[in-house]
């Protein structure tokens, strides 16, 4: 792949994305991701499949989403010009909406009747059975005992739409076993069952899969800021637990070199600590849940606990194509803190009086640290992409508040 | 394979074709509860019936298996078991038996971050015969498979109920040793085996090749394990025998008295029924089995 002069190629037939990506799922499954691909490859490329995806993420997500210039931020920043991608806005409070509306209509024209998925935050959750009751189909999601602590009211919310929550009990008890847990079921389900992976991760097809449906992100955002100003952003900045909201939004500006791309991991209590969610920056190359990518790991290749104030960060692993990206150098990977992630929540929802998701919050918190070095004329895009209704317990918690 | 006289796996399957019967294999996870007594239920096996040996590589991760096998990984990790420590653990158990095939089972992350080149050279150090890695599928054969053919280890596939004729022979395709046909579409040890399903898909595989077929992941009593045992060629009991472990240990882990025996005592019933199996019901699933017994 590096003899190609695009980034924007990837994978190759095996799924691989240089080293990373793959296939590394057991026997039973093979037979189904392979389907899989055989599917959304001839789905992608069907006009009506388009028509129809087109025309659910404009008239039931709400898409576009606007380019927002956050006047007031910039103003107290003192640098960059700072647009945010209002992703957050979109039906269901995040953009893993849009990747379930892909995933949705591709298990509709497979005859899937079951879906299921796993969830850490909810947000991709709520997604899942928002779609499942859209659709009419069995729904099922697992979901770590820590994380249905913590965001109690999307575990309500997927409840009111219709979906059955399993408590997930095994390991760390948040995302990665919520997945372990998914990938079981669907070994035990394999005939009317669709898995919906809510990142851009797994085994192939998934990470091109999801990643094609989340792009739309980029493409939106290169119209609308060309519009605005007549020109390419200069940054681009998201938030990377496994990487949707990311790749979605960087995809389609990969072969702009004048633009710079910045991803944020979650350093959680710090990476000193060593209670952190931060793969890239602190993990090491290996294979779980159907791909190499970097995980947080011990020299055993035992798979180590992810911390993150933000569950939706609180993933060992990283989507391959964020790894291929890392070592080609193409993306930067930074982190920010609980801490640092918490101030930006407060700064945001103060100036712009807008809540944002304690995932984006981590964006936003790397953007206050390089905003005010940056000229005024610097165009700077973040992808605020999810909203914080979820968070506020947590925040209150974290702000020793009694609600 | 690298060296025919030292393939203990082809030699024990030729000595029970010999015997007109099938093969009792077991699993459990190396260094659960703890190395010790794992090492002593280890060696105990092959006494207590145990035909073949399969050693699971604890791992923090394991997706295709049920919350019996989770708990073992767990306990062994807990109680300091690594990869290195389970090679550890096959050459202790080489050092008094050199008759017994032994198999790792496992996940591919430890392996690829043990390094390929140094784990095929220190399982064969070790003793030990083959490997079945759940999550590398033919897809991914450069990884680990054919390395550890050109060296000379058997790599063991699984083939399911969803592994149809088209894709068959690229299951079979660089498998070696025996094949290993899981019974159920599911994880480890949760849902029971339909034995005559079975014998439809193992006289279906027999078709297509001449390795020696074991069945596994939902036998849990020696009943289903007779049943298997009557159509394929090694009856694998895994979840069975770690729930004994499970019993045998203490909330931290620790093992308490008399585990060791309840475990063997568990296989001691398991072997029985494959032993008996074809004694008191020969089944249409002998063909091969009896027509080979003269050769």
């Amino acid at each position: 792949m590096e003899a190609l002069n695009t980034y924007r190629e990837g994978p190759d037939e095996k799924g691989h994305f240089g080293i990373y990506g793959g296939r590394y799922v057991a026997e039973t499954l093979m037979p189904l991701i392979l389907d899989l691909e055989r599917a959304y490859g001839e789905a992608k490329i069907d006009p009506a499949f388009i028509q129809e995806l087109d025309y659910y993420l404009e008239h039931y997500a709400g898409r576009p989403s606007p380019l927002y210039h956050a006047k007031r931020l910039s103003e107290r920043l003192e640098g960059a010009k700072i647009y945010f991608k209002r992703d957050e806005l979109n039906h269901t409070g995040a953009h893993k909406i849009n990747n379930c509306l892909g995933q949705i209509l591709l298990a509709r024209r497979m005859n899937k009747s079951r879906i299921i998925a796993e969830t850490g935050a909810g947000q991709h959750g709520v997604a899942v059975a928002t779609v499942c009751a859209l659709f009419d189909l069995d729904c099922v999601v697992y979901m770590g005992e820590t994380d249905i602590e913590r965001q109690a009211p999307n575990v309500f919310r997927m409840k009111l739409l219709g979906a059955e929550v399993v408590p997930v009990s095994s390991g760390s008890k948040t995302l990665k076993d919520a997945m372990n847990e998914a990938l079981r079921d669907w070994v035990a389900n394999v005939g009317n069952t669709f898995y919906l992976i809510g990142t851009a991760a797994g085994p192939h097809p998934y990470p091109a899969m999801v990643r094609d449906f989340q792009s739309v992100i980029g493409h939106e955002v290169r119209e609308q800021i060309l519009k605005a100003e007549g020109r390419l952003a200069d940054t681009l900045v998201a938030c990377i637990g496994g990487g949707s909201n990311a790749i979605g939004l960087f995809h389609p500006f990969l072969d702009d070199a004048g633009v710079a791309m910045i991803a944020v991991e979650a350093a959680g209590k710090g990476i000193e600590t060593g209670a952190h969610a931060a793969s890239i920056t602190a993990g090491a190359p290996g294979v779980l849940h159907g791909n190499r990518t970097y995980l947080l790991q011990d020299d055993d290749g035992q798979i180590t606990e992810a911390h993150s104030i933000s569950a939706g960060l609180d993933y060992p692993g990283i989507g391959p194509e964020h790894a291929w990206l890392r070592d080609t150098g193409r993306v930067t990977y930074v982190s920010a803190t609980d801490d640092e992630a918490l101030e930006a929540f407060s700064l945001c929802t103060r100036l712009e009086g807008i809540i944002p998701a304690l995932e984006p919050a981590h964006a936003l918190a790397h953007v206050m640290k390089i905003a005010g070095d940056l000229p005024n004329d610097h165009l700077l895009v973040m992808n605020l992409c999810g909203r914080g209704d979820k968070d506020v317990p947590t925040v209150a918690k974290a702000l020793g508040v009694e609600l | 394979m690298g060296n025919a006289a030292a393939d203990r796996i082809a030699e024990r399957f030729a000595g029970l074709r010999a015997e007109g019967r099938a093969g009792f294999v077991t699993f459990v996870t190396a260094g659960d509860p703890d190395f010790e007594t794992s090492l002593a239920i280890v060696k105990g096996l092959p006494a207590a019936g145990a035909d073949l040996i399969e050693l699971g590589m604890p791992f923090s991760d394991p997706m295709a298996d049920g919350p019996a096998i989770q708990a073992s990984s767990q306990r062994a990790l807990k109680a300091g078991g690594s990869l290195k420590r389970t090679l550890e653990l096959v050459g202790a158990f080489r050092d008094g038996d050199d008759g017994t095939p032994v198999v790792l089972m496992g996940y591919y992350n430890p392996i690829y971050i043990y390094g390929v080149e140094r784990f095929i050279d220190d399982a064969l150090a070790a003793g030990v015969d083959g490997l079945i890695v759940v999550d590398l599928p033919p897809e991914e054969d450069e990884e680990l498979c054919l390395p550890a053919l050109e060296a000379g280890l058997h790599f063991i596939r699984l083939a399911t109920p969803t592994t149809d004729e088209k894709r068959l022979p690229k299951v079979l395709t660089n498998t070696s040793g025996f094949i290993y046909f899981v019974s159920i579409t599911g994880i480890t040890g949760t849902k029971s085996v339909d034995s005559e399903a079975v014998a439809g898909a193992v006289s279906r595989l027999r078709e297509s090749t001449e390795l020696p077929i074991a069945v596994g992941f939902g036998i849990k009593t020696p009943e289903q394990a007779a049943a298997i045992a009557r159509v394929a060629d090694a009856a694998v009991v895994g979840s069975a025998l770690v729930n004994r472990i499970a019993e045998g240990a203490d909330a931290s882990g620790e093992a308490k008295a008399g585990l060791v025996a309840s475990v063997l005592e568990c296989a001691r019933e398991l072997a029985e029924g494959v032993r008996n199996a074809r004694l008191d019901a020969p089944a249409a699933g002998d063909r091969r089995l009896s027509s080979a017994k003269g050769s």
